[in-house]
């Protein structure tokens, strides 16, 4: 190969990298502030004050949390399947920082501006299982074992009503690539897909949660159950890369629900005379921060909120009510598209 | 009609909404966490806390090596072994440990005591950092009592009515 | 050598070692590992085939389903290794037999050309604007179509099939009924009773033979307790009647 074309490589792969840098490094920052604000959050919802002691109203709480595990000894269980004990955290946080490449952040800023966004995506939470499933079972514990088969069985099945969900989304956008599908949402708050298919945003909300293994639906962890569930026996940085990974998760989710059903970076007031000159100067990431900001926050709230499922609880509401409620929906969004009403009438 | 308003209602999400509204509103609602280092909540004069052996105002030790107090707990935490003093041959205890880790802060002792000698003081926050600390010696137990001497003698003074 | 080549190579390495350690690794759950990253491979693969769909497709089902499911099995399983090694060496000639037979057969079908890269010349590279999911959409639900639709009752009928196949017959088991839990409500639970409150007479003490009177207070209790009781069964009948046509 000559000389020109390894320059060429070089530069490519040094932007690709500054890219992934410049959304990653964010993306960990914001998983630490999320936990402060979790704690926060959660707090003043149950009359505590949350995290205060560590710099100025406890700002600096999740920087010390680092630190602390960052200095914890990493124990591998006697009896423990030792390289995969150790894969399964990377595997775990592997993925969930990988769909990040498809995500656009504003028109055209993306990193990977691929035809089959969705799918990816689809195909980066599925992959996330083997963390768990892999953690489960080279820790030699049962408790472990039994978190990760909670887990498996959860995500597989709630995998399900997500996609059926997103195929409503896409069925509207008729494309795959998440710019796009923002795209196709222009034209103002009452344009965007959350209205149509207010079902599916409710069972993709829900099973988002379920997917991210976060409460209502964390019989994965269990606490009052299995302990800890599959990272039990995880301590120090291992353990920490499955903290990073779920929240991770979580942001990743909130955004999700950001772009396909309210529209994105795209403003609220699109359309509307003055409020629409008047939010003009907002940049698109603006609104989709806040929007994501929203869902995160819902996440959290609901966390504070609700009780842990039954395990039967959940199988029941993600294979007898989800699947057939989005079954039905698509087929009405179907007729809908077909019959050419709005708001598909363009 | 009722099943009907019922399904509505599951799809709709209206009582998990409810729920989610009383934790929104607790959201804003004043909050009740003390600030334990700099805010303290009230504590009772019969609180039981860390031991203590008291002393009279003239500097005696008031524990006269009955052994009531090893006698009665529950837990065995009390050790004691007695002696004529040096001094005056007066029976006084050359040994007197209790074991933190063993105690139950029943307060047991010191209601058996006949001389007030063996007390519970108001202090919870105490901690250990090597192992054996969790033994207090009869210094360290006669040390507790002359810091906080008058603090216990107001509330034996406090609670002395309802004995 | 270009990138793609590079890619190309790595990706197959991959894969041949993965499924190389597929057979060879002695761990079944390993075994079942090395799979799911043989699978990624050929993936990555098709990827470069500019096929993402399948690609995608492929981790989705795959990986993201049918290997987790199949984990779980694997996982479950006790096996003894010991006895799975237990004659090796005398099954080892017939063994190397029928690979020899097989490697054979195999080496001079391929050898015949079918696969030669004459006949399997690299695809057009598309214009930018080309969807291929859009096209293999376009295939299934028109050309393919009776092909589709055949192969998803297949796999319908593979899971009834399923289903009667561990199906033993009603369940007699308790369980619960959540349409009958969430429809349940204040007024058909609960029903407030009037009951007269009790009056003790305050000159209990005064009194010489306390015992009696003690005695007796008991014995207004015990009677006010029976009488509440019938009243409490009595509502409870009547609610059961009341709830039979609902």
């Amino acid at each position: 190969m000559s000389e020109i074309d390894l320059l060429a490589w070089g530069e490519t792969l040094f932007f690709i990298v500054l890219k992934i840098v410049a959304i990653l490094l964010p993306l960990i920052l914001a998983v630490a502030y999320t936990t402060y604000a979790e704690r926060k959050i959660i707090g003043y919802m149950q009359l505590r004050v949350g995290p205060n002691r560590v710099g100025p109203r406890g700002w600096l709480q999740p920087i010390s949390d680092v630190i602390k595990l960052i200095m914890k000894e990493i124990v591998v269980p006697k009896g423990s399947s030792k390289s995969l004990f150790v894969v399964a955290p990377v595997l775990f946080i592997g993925p969930s920082f990988a769909a990040w490449a498809v995500i656009p952040f504003d028109a055209g800023v993306v990193l990977a501006d691929i035809d089959a966004g969705l799918l990816y995506i689809l195909a980066m939470t599925s992959i996330a299982v083997y963390g768990v499933i892999i953690a489960g079972w080279a820790s030699n514990s049962k408790y472990a074992f039994l978190g990760a088969m909670r887990s498996a069985a959860q995500i597989v099945s709630y995998e399900l009503a997500m996609g059926f969900a997103l195929v409503g989304v896409l069925m509207c956008a008729q494309s795959m690539n998440l710019g796009e599908i923002v795209l196709a949402q222009s034209g103002g708050f009452f344009q965007w897909y959350w209205l149509p298919l207010f079902p599916l945003l409710v069972v993709y909300w829900i099973s988002g949660v379920a997917e991210t293994n976060r409460a209502p639906f964390d019989m994965a962890e269990g606490e009052s159950e299995i302990v800890a569930g599959f990272h039990v026996e995880y301590a120090g940085m291992a353990f920490s890369l499955f903290f990073l990974a779920e929240y991770a998760n979580m942001i990743l989710i909130s955004f999700l629900t950001a772009l396909l059903f309210f529209g994105g970076w795209l403003s609220p007031f699109e359309g509307y005379g003055w409020l629409d000159s008047a939010t003009n100067w907002i940049p698109g990431t603006v609104w989709l921060l806040l929007k994501s900001g929203f869902f995160l926050f819902g996440l959290i709230w609901i966390r504070a909120t609700f009780p842990r499922f039954r395990y039967d609880q959940i199988m029941r509401l993600g294979w007898k009510i989800f699947i057939p409620v989005t079954l039905v929906w698509i087929s009405i969004v179907a007729i809908w598209i077909k019959l050419n009403w709005w708001p598909f009438n363009n | 009609m009722r099943s009907v308003k019922q399904l509505v209602d599951s799809f709709l999400l209206t009582e998990l909404l409810k729920g989610l509204r009383v934790t929104l509103k607790n959201m804003f609602r004043k909050k009740v966490t003390v600030q334990y280092p700099d805010e303290k909540t009230p504590q009772s004069p019969r609180f039981r806390g860390l031991h203590a052996l008291r002393t009279y105002p003239n500097g005696e030790e008031r524990c006269i090596a009955c052994k009531l107090c090893e006698a009665v707990c529950p837990a065995a935490a009390i050790t004691i072994e007695a002696g004529p003093r040096e001094s005056d041959g007066t029976r006084r205890t050359t040994k007197y440990e209790i074991d933190l880790f063993k105690c139950i802060y029943c307060g047991f002792c010191e209601e058996s005591c006949p001389v007030d000698s063996i007390v519970e003081t108001r202090v919870f926050d105490y901690h250990f950092e090597n192992r054996g600390e969790n033994i207090m010696t009869k210094a360290m137990l006669l040390e507790v009592g002359r810091r906080y001497e008058p603090e216990i003698a107001s509330d034996r003074e406090a609670d002395a009515k309802y004995r | 050598m270009s990138f793609q080549v590079l890619v190309f190579y790595s990706f197959a390495a991959v894969l041949i070692f993965s499924a190389l350690m597929v057979v060879t690794s002695k761990h079944s759950v390993k075994a079942a590992l090395f799979l799911v990253l043989s699978f990624a491979a050929a993936s990555g693969i098709w990827m470069l085939l500019e096929a993402e769909f399948l690609a995608i497709s492929l981790i989705v089902v795959y990986v993201g389903a049918v290997m987790v499911l199949l984990l779980f099995v694997v996982m479950m399983l006790d096996v003894d290794y010991a006895a799975l090694r237990q004659g090796f060496v005398s099954k080892l000639p017939v063994a190397a037999i029928v690979a020899c037979g097989f490697f054979i057969l195999l080496y001079s079908f391929i050898n015949q050309g079918v696969f030669s890269d004459d006949r399997y010349q690299a695809p057009p590279p598309k214009p930018a604007d080309y969807s291929n999911v859009k096209e293999l959409g376009r295939v299934l639900y028109t050309e393919y179509l009776i092909a589709f639709e055949t192969a998803a009752v297949i796999l319908l009928v593979a899971i009834i099939a399923a289903i009667a196949l561990t199906f033993r017959g009603r369940r007699s088991r308790k369980s619960q009924n959540i349409q009958k839990q969430l429809s349940a409500n204040k007024q058909n639970r609960l029903k407030v009773l009037d009951i007269k409150p009790v009056i003790r007479q305050k000159s209990d003490e005064s009194r010489p033979e306390e015992e009696h009177s003690k005695d007796s207070n008991l014995d207004s209790a015990e009677s006010e307790a029976t009488k509440s009781e019938k009243a409490e069964s009595k509502s409870t009948g009547s609610d059961s009647s009341k709830g039979k046509p609902a």
